[in-house]
C-alpha cells in the first residue's frame, strides 16, 4: 500500500499497489501519463479492451479500445485531460488502484467504483 | 530444544525477506540479467542470448537515440520486448518499410519512443503498433554476457540509414 499527493486536487488518497491483473471497469487508477512520464495521473477506467465507445472530443467518434489498452476518463468531463486527449492507455503503464482519499479530513471516503450511465460502452467485449 | 528450532526459523524468515526485499529493490532500481529469444535483434542479439540490462537509465531519463532497451509489450503487459530506440520525442522517424517505395515521415509524439528491432525484416516494432510511451521502458540493454565468444558491449545498429537527423 502506499500514499500519492494528487497534485491537481491537493488530496492524499491510499493506493493499493498490486499487480494489477484483474482490472474492471469503474475502478479509479493510478498510471503514469503517456504524455510526460514523470507525472502520475488518476481516473477512471471507463472501457477495458475490446469495448467500442463514444468519445467525448477526441480525434475519432467511436473508438475499439485495441487489445492490452484500456480507455480512462476523469469525473469532470470537458476540464479532464485523459484519453478524450490521448487515447487509450497501455496496461504496462498502469500502477495502482485508488481505494480511499485520506486528506484533508472532511474528504475521507471509499472511492466507488461508479461508472456514469451516459459513459457505458455501446459494445462490451466481456461480461 | 523446541524454543531453538522456532528461534532458527524465525532467524531463517527474517533472513530470506530481508534479502528478498534487497533482491526485489535491486532488480527493479538497478539492473538485471535478462534471456532473450526470438529473431527481430539479430545479428546484434540472436535467440537465448544473455545479457544485462540497468535500470537506472530510465529513472534518470538518460535513454539515448540507438540504445537497445527492454520495453514492457504494448499490446500484453505481461510481456517484455527488446529494442532500439531509433527515435525519441520530437524526432523525425522513417514509418514506412525499407521496400516501400514512397516513404513517409512522422514525428515522435510527446513521451514517446520509436523502437526497431536490428532485424528489419523480420521485426514487429513500431512500424506495427506505433510509438511506445516512454513510461513502459524497463530497462537499457548494456552488456552481452552469453555467448562467452561474443561477450561484451554491443554493437552499434547495423541499420544507421533509419536514423534520420534532423
Amino acid at each position: 500500500m502506499s500514499t500519492l499527493t494528487c497534485q491537481n486536487c491537493g488530496r492524499i488518497t491510499l493506493l493499493i499497489v498490486l499487480s494489477i491483473n484483474i482490472h474492471r471497469v469503474s475502478w479509479s487508477i493510478q498510471a503514469g501519463s503517456p504524455r510526460n512520464p514523470e507525472q502520475k495521473i488518476i481516473k477512471r477506467v471507463i472501457a477495458l479492451e475490446g469495448d467500442i465507445i463514444k468519445t467525448i472530443g477526441y480525434k475519432k467518434k467511436y473508438v475499439k479500445v485495441p487489445h492490452g489498452h484500456i480507455w480512462v476518463e476523469g469525473d469532470h468531463h470537458g476540464h479532464s485531460f485523459d484519453s478524450n486527449a490521448f487515447g487509450p492507455v497501455s496496461l504496462g503503464l498502469l500502477h495502482a488502484r485508488a481505494t480511499h482519499i485520506l486528506w484533508p479530513p472532511q474528504r475521507w471516503q471509499k472511492l466507488q467504483p461508479m461508472l456514469p450511465p451516459e459513459r457505458k460502452p455501446l459494445q462490451r467485449e466481456q461480461e | 530444544m523446541l524454543r531453538n528450532a522456532l528461534g532458527k526459523t524465525f532467524r531463517f524468515v527474517g533472513y530470506t525477506v530481508q534479502y528478498g526485499c534487497i533482491a526485489h529493490c535491486a532488480f527493479e532500481y538497478l539492473g538485471g540479467i535478462v534471456v532473450c529469444s526470438g529473431p527481430s535483434m539479430e545479428p546484434t542479439i540472436q535467440n537465448s542470448d544473455i545479457v544485462f540490462s540497468e535500470n537506472l537509465s530510465r529513472h534518470f531519463y538518460c535513454i539515448r537515440k540507438g540504445d537497445i532497451v527492454i520495453v514492457k509489450s504494448p499490446n500484453d503487459p505481461k510481456s517484455n520486448i527488446c529494442k532500439r530506440v531509433i527515435g525519441l520525442e520530437g524526432d523525425k522517424v522513417c514509418t514506412s518499410n525499407p521496400s516501400d517505395f514512397l516513404k513517409s515521415h512522422s514525428y515522435v509524439p510527446k513521451g514517446h519512443v520509436w523502437l526497431e528491432g536490428d532485424n528489419l525484416r523480420n521485426s514487429t516494432d513500431s512500424r506495427c503498433y506505433g510509438p511506445v510511451p516512454y513510461g513502459l521502458i524497463r530497462g537499457r540493454i548494456c552488456f552481452k554476457i552469453w555467448p562467452l565468444n561474443d561477450f561484451g558491449f554491443l554493437r552499434a545498429s547495423p541499420n544507421g540509414h533509419r536514423f534520420l537527423d534532423d
